[in-house]
């Protein structure tokens, strides 16, 4: 035991591999915030008025609030004035017509990142609109889906091309009064991407964007807003890759999700942002709101997540089913290693009738890593025959880490069937031994035991990403899972 | 209006020298303190999380009034009904002890069992360490009144290696409407003892009064300790309890806890493993109906390594009635070793029931083994069916399987009077024509 646990040790303390910094000239508005800013940042962007004023009634709402501080998570006081608010990376005056226009050096970037922007994008079937830092630098794969009458562009862009749309449905999933970090990213959000499925299209392939944090100093608030409309489908993935940096980071961004009636959405995650080092400094503070809205009748919005990095998570995407027969699912595997601390779950609201939900959290804890699952299914008075089913384990690797579980149950429907099941418990001496005894390394048996652990939620993941995930697993962990 | 710390303050000011004790200096500057820690922190409010759920803003308008000291006129043939064959029988009405009604037999060398004031008046050392100031907060306004007001309750001590076998019956009886009272029992239980102890409340009457009990109990080196606790307050009572235990090495202890009765209870169980290899079993059974409202909270510290603790609570709910459940277990930095379980299952009955339930872990050490599982649901129509289909009908067929939901948790209980206590008063809200299915 005693030699593998030097192995363990040493394969957890792997460095972070996707530490780089790619020197960008950036705009940059000056640090701190205030309503000025605020009309800075919305005429940089050209934005309509309807859209400054719902920011300037979002920075008079934050003002008025507390920063919250429940969550089972620890970290020194963050000064709000002394973030800077928005970071572009300068573009000609009409922004690039195609990839030969796009900073080169950008481009690396996004090839060491593995990002198939190119041709490469076409043969592995994915459309990335990439996200650097808070402008979109280039869509693919626009053409294909504008055939299909999809829209899948940067939020700037569809503000500007499809403003009754952003009109109709930005905030009305997560209000600009719903929390502290919500209102403070609705006041100040720089860009994100934006996807409209018409009724009875079926997205032909995975839609994804990739998040990067890259200017010094630069808190990111995207925003993203999807909506399937009738009986449409699209899948959707978020990847997050960072340099390694030494300052915190705050990262509040918002994902509002709106299916209509028969309408599917999947939304998976991999969220691999700098953790901090090995002594706990720097890091990423990951304070996100997602929410989803099954609208529709028979819709339904499933969240899956990787979260490996950061050094705070905190976020709980939710689904509030509204319509009958709506459907929620939840998959999440959260890893902390060192000093990362993550305190996420979800929220299942059942509002509509036969509503069904089903929840499935696994939390490694390595290192002095603290993971907490914070989860509420509530089941209102008019939710007849609603059914939730929710399991959260947790695995501990080493004696100095710490697992949480914080399951709310509020239930107002006597046909309401809800069941919750939560263990906790360590990778077992005799599992090791087990597997050394046919053979099996320490190092590759302790992998196979996380990988095991982990599978239910892999398999929720489109394969391109359950591949990847399974690499930041590693690399977070150790080098040999998979 | 006044200000419930107002009120309370003047009430203090108005009856400290007629609570037990109050020649003892340290004991004034206990109640004093308890009275400043409530002027300070008042009633809890929803904005703490440990009352999300509960609100106790009708205990705060309410001005319930400290009882005279003087004894009241009830006859022991008034509570006859609710005595248990077998026990060491001690009687408090209206928060003060009543010989008159008590019934203690013969103890062995090694017991004792008293009235608090008794001790208090006769060897007040025993108690200095328990009833002074405390050095860290009360966990709530309610333990800091209590504190500040009590005006009796159960002091047991054994000592090491003796067993009471004997279980001892604490029968706390509220006679009048508006009254508030403060009870406290002591309970030490030194190295290798045992003792079954019966918490009861009842009243004479349905008038609204606040009823708040704590207890605090120690549990030696390989001691044995059951707290059984039976709450068939009025059904506009307010009951308050809590249970404090602190637990040696190698101890047991058992609670079980029944909620029947009470308009707004709430009960908070926190048991310390404070030693190696020492453990616990909490259950409990809340039965609601009408507008009533029953709140468990538990809370579990696996302290130190190879503790274990066991956990299983049931509730049934009808009409508007609303329970919450919130058990906490939490395992400590270096508590390798620590097994806990725990389960939570709800039956709700009506349409406008209400159950929030959480079952919460913290766990800080990584050799564990901790479960936990909470289900609501309502009966099972194919059990009904079946019910059916051998003759009886749906509303029998219900009130039947809930009976037996139920009647799982009175089984558990070893002591056999309270045993067939509690199954009668469970049959006693079947139909007439079901009771010969049982």
């Amino acid at each position: 035991m005693a030699s593998s646990t030097v192995k363990l040790d040493e394969l957890i303390s792997q460095e972070y591999k996707h530490g780089f910094f790619t020197s960008v000239e950036t705009d940059t508005v000056p640090r701190g915030l205030s309503e000025d800013v605020i009309r800075l940042i919305s005429a940089k962007k050209g934005e309509p008025d309807f859209l400054l004023e719902w920011r300037l009634k979002a920075y008079r709402h934050w003002l008025t609030m507390a920063e919250p501080h429940w969550a089972t998570v620890h970290h020194p006081a963050i000064d709000y004035q002394d973030i800077t608010y928005y970071s572009a990376p300068k573009s000609r005056q009409d922004g690039p017509k195609s990839l030969d226009e796009v900073d080169p050096e950008l481009l690396r970037t996004y090839e060491k990142l593995g990002v198939p922007l190119e041709e490469r994008a076409l043969l592995a079937g994915v459309a990335v609109d990439a996200v650097f830092d808070s402008v979109s630098v280039a869509t693919t794969f626009k053409d294909k889906l504008a055939g299909l009458g999809i829209i899948f562009c940067s939020f700037s862009e569809a503000v500007r091309e499809h403003p009754e749309l952003v009109r109709q449905y930005l905030g009305s999933v997560v209000p600009y009064t719903d929390n502290f970090f919500a209102s403070l990213n609705s006041a100040v959000f720089s860009d994100g991407s934006f996807c409209y499925i018409p009724p009875g299209v079926r997205c032909p392939m995975e839609l994804s964007t990739y998040f990067r944090i890259n200017a010094r100093n630069t808190g990111q608030f995207e925003r993203t807003l999807i909506i399937a409309d009738k009986g449409a489908y699209v899948s959707y993935l978020e990847g997050c890759t960072a340099p390694m940096r030494d300052e915190n980071q705050l990262h509040a961004a918002v994902v509002e999700l709106i299916a209509l009636e028969d309408a599917q959405i999947k939304y998976a995650t991999v969220q691999n942002w700098y953790p901090g080092d090995k002594e706990g400094h720097g890091g990423i503070y990951n304070f996100v709101t997602k929410r989803g809205d099954c609208r529709g009748a028979n819709s339904k919005i499933s969240w899956t997540q990787v979260e490996t990095g950061s050094a705070i998570t905190w976020k709980y995407p939710s689904v509030i089913l509204q319509g009958d027969n709506a459907v929620g699912e939840f998959y999440s595997v959260a890893l902390t290693n060192h000093y990362q601390q993550a305190d996420t779950g979800t929220k299942m609201i059942h509002l509509g009738k036969n509503t069904r939900s089903t929840i499935l959290s696994k939390g490694i804890s390595a290192g002095h890593g603290s993971n907490a699952y914070r989860g509420l299914v509530k089941v209102a008075k008019s939710a007849v025959g609603a059914r939730n089913y929710t399991q959260c384990d947790s695995l501990l690797l080493g004696d100095r880490c710490a697992a949480h579980t914080f399951p709310y149950i509020e239930v107002k429907n006597p046909t309401a069937r809800v069941e919750h099941e939560a263990s906790t418990s360590r990778i077992g001496e005799d599992q090791l031994f087990y597997c050394q005894s046919r053979g099996i390394a320490p190092e590759d048996a302790v992998s196979m035991i996380v990988s095991g652990f982990c599978k239910e939620v892999f398999k929720e993941l489109p394969m391109e990403f359950a591949v990847e995930a399974q690499k930041l697993l590693g690399v977070s962990l150790e080098g040999s899972i998979g | 209006m006044n200000s419930a710390a107002d009120f309370y303050r003047d009430e203090f000011a108005r009856i400290a020298t007629t609570l037990p004790g109050s020649a003892l200096p340290w004991l004034r500057h206990g109640r004093e303190a308890g009275l400043a820690c409530f002027a300070e922190t008042g009633f809890p409010t929803l904005r703490q999380e440990d009352w999300k759920y509960t609100s106790v803003a009708a205990i705060e308008k309410s001005r319930f009034l400290s009882p005279p000291p003087t004894a009241n006129g009830v006859a022991p043939g008034q509570i006859d009904a609710w005595g248990l064959a077998g026990t060491q029988r001690l009687v408090f009405v209206n928060g003060r002890y009543q010989p008159r009604c008590s019934n203690i037999g013969a103890l062995p060398a090694g017991v004792t069992l008293a009235s608090l004031a008794e001790v208090l008046g006769r060897e007040s050392e025993r108690l200095e360490g328990v009833l002074g100031p405390r050095s860290d907060p009360y966990p709530s306004g309610f333990a800091a009144l209590n504190q500040a007001f009590f005006s009796d309750g159960v002091y047991l001590h054994l000592a090491a290696g003796v067993a009471l076998e004997t279980p001892v019956h604490l029968l706390f009886v509220t006679t009048e409407p508006g009254l508030a009272l403060h009870t406290r029992n002591v309970v030490r239980a030194e190295a290798g003892s045992r003792a079954c102890l019966i918490e009861h409340h009842v009243a004479l009457g349905d008038g609204a009064y606040l009823s708040n009990t704590a207890t605090d109990l120690v549990v030696g080196r390989d001691a044995e300790v059951e707290h059984l606790k039976l709450q068939q307050e009025s059904l506009k009572a307010f009951h308050v309890a809590a249970l404090d235990v602190d637990q040696q090495q190698g101890s047991r202890f058992v609670s079980r806890s029944f909620a029947l009765g009470g308009g707004l209870g709430r009960v908070d169980i926190r048991v310390g493993l404070n030693a190696e290899h020492a453990s616990c079993t909490l259950d409990g059974l809340y039965m609601t109906d009408g507008r009533q409202h029953i709140d468990h909270h538990t809370r579990i510290d696996h302290a130190q390594p190879y503790g274990t603790s066991r956990e299983f609570y049931k509730g049934v709910l009808a009409g508007a009635s609303r329970a919450v459940f919130n058990g906490r277990v939490i395992v400590h930095a270096d508590a390798q070793h620590s097994d806990a379980y725990q389960a939570n299952r709800n039956l709700l009955l009506s349409d406008n029931a209400e159950i929030d339930t959480k079952p919460q872990l913290e766990i800080y050490a990584d050799d564990v083994k901790c479960r936990h599982g909470a289900t609501v649901g309502q009966l099972d129509p194919e059990q009904v069916f079946y019910l059916r289909s051998r003759g009886v009908d749906e509303a029998d067929a219900r009130a039947l399987l809930t009976f037996a939901f139920a009647a799982e948790m009175t089984g558990r209980i070893d002591m056999a009077p309270l045993r067939a206590r509690l199954e009668k008063l469970l049959l006693g809200r079947l139909p007439e024509r079901v009771k010969e299915l049982v």
